[in-house]
């Protein structure tokens, strides 16, 4: 079961096929407890929220016309149920959660060029570095890590991108935000990771 | 000569770095698109720095999804039995 397509298990699920729907959740339930826990303050909020969507794709799944991927379909689905529950357990918004995305944040920091906004301290390298000689492992865990600490809306774009492998179409669907918006936000996120990698890895050229 | 060194100072570094996504995403307007690449040509450290970002996108798809535990699975499948013998009710 768990080698089908999207659209073969749903098919599945229809028909009343139990492991479907438990092959389904386990295919999708790490990237969506990640983008639930983006919205929601702790990881149980995360949880009832991922829960709380497949309880709205059981109820949903005759109305669910295969127009959009399932992936995305499911995804909006867990946005809206998200946000709900993160405007009830913060009651209050963050500022500059839900606006419009500023344009300030750097790519790098301005110290590191000189008056003439050329390379004052250049990229240290890393990626020979990390190719050659690190455990895969330990890599993944300092990426994961890096990319818990983006700000959530970064993080929320990096994780469906880079990680889900959504289209950038896709991802301003299912997080509702402009075209422009999502690059911006992914330029810095991934900005960032950049950076984090070179801070831990980075050797002077 | 005169020319590459008029798009050199076309583009500096500090602007450069602040394209790599438009590029990467193949947004940028042709003559950015150009600066961009002229600027790439002479400027080996934006050069590294844009093989950076590429291996950072690399890594980063090369993550996992983490496993589903037992007991959560579990109760999924009590969600989806209780779905079907009665309907979820709210």
């Amino acid at each position: 079961v768990d080698s089908g397509s999207d659209a073969q298990l749903l098919t599945a699920l229809r028909a009343g096929d139990e492991r479907a729907f438990v092959a389904l959740v386990r295919r999708h339930h790490a990237p969506m407890l990640r983008l639930a826990s983006s919205f929601v303050p702790n990881v149980a909020v995360a949880e009832e929220v991922v829960q709380d969507t497949w309880v709205g794709v059981l109820r949903g799944i005759d109305r669910f016309e295969g127009r959009s991927s399932f992936r995305t379909w499911l995804f909006r689905i867990l946005v809206n149920r998200a946000r709900t529950a993160g405007a009830r357990e913060r009651r209050t918004i963050a500022v500059g959660d839900t606006g419009a995305v500023s344009d300030t944040e750097a790519a790098v920091a301005a110290s590191r060029f000189g008056g003439g906004g050329s390379w004052l301290s250049p990229p240290e390298r890393w990626v020979e570095e990390v190719d050659d000689r690190l455990e895969a492992g330990k890599l993944a865990g300092f990426l994961r890590t890096a990319i818990e600490d983006l700000p959530d809306r970064q993080r929320q774009v990096v994780t469906l991108r880079d990680i889900e492998g959504l289209s950038s179409e896709q991802v301003c669907s299912v997080l509702e935000i402009s075209e422009s918006n999502q690059r911006v936000l992914l330029h810095r996120g991934r900005s960032r990771l950049r950076q984090a990698l070179e801070t831990r890895f980075g050797r002077p050229s | 000569m005169m020319r590459l060194r008029l798009w050199h100072r076309d583009l500096v570094c500090k602007q450069a770095v602040e394209l790599v996504t438009g590029y990467l995403e193949g947004t940028l307007s042709r003559s950015d698109r150009r600066r961009y690449e002229a600027h790439l040509a002479g400027c080996p450290h934006c050069t590294e720095y844009l093989a950076q970002m590429r291996k950072t996108i690399e890594l980063t798809g090369t993550l996992t999804p983490d496993d589903l535990t037992p007991q959560m699975q579990d109760d999924f499948i009590d969600l989806y039995r209780q779905w079907r013998a009665e309907g979820i009710s709210g």
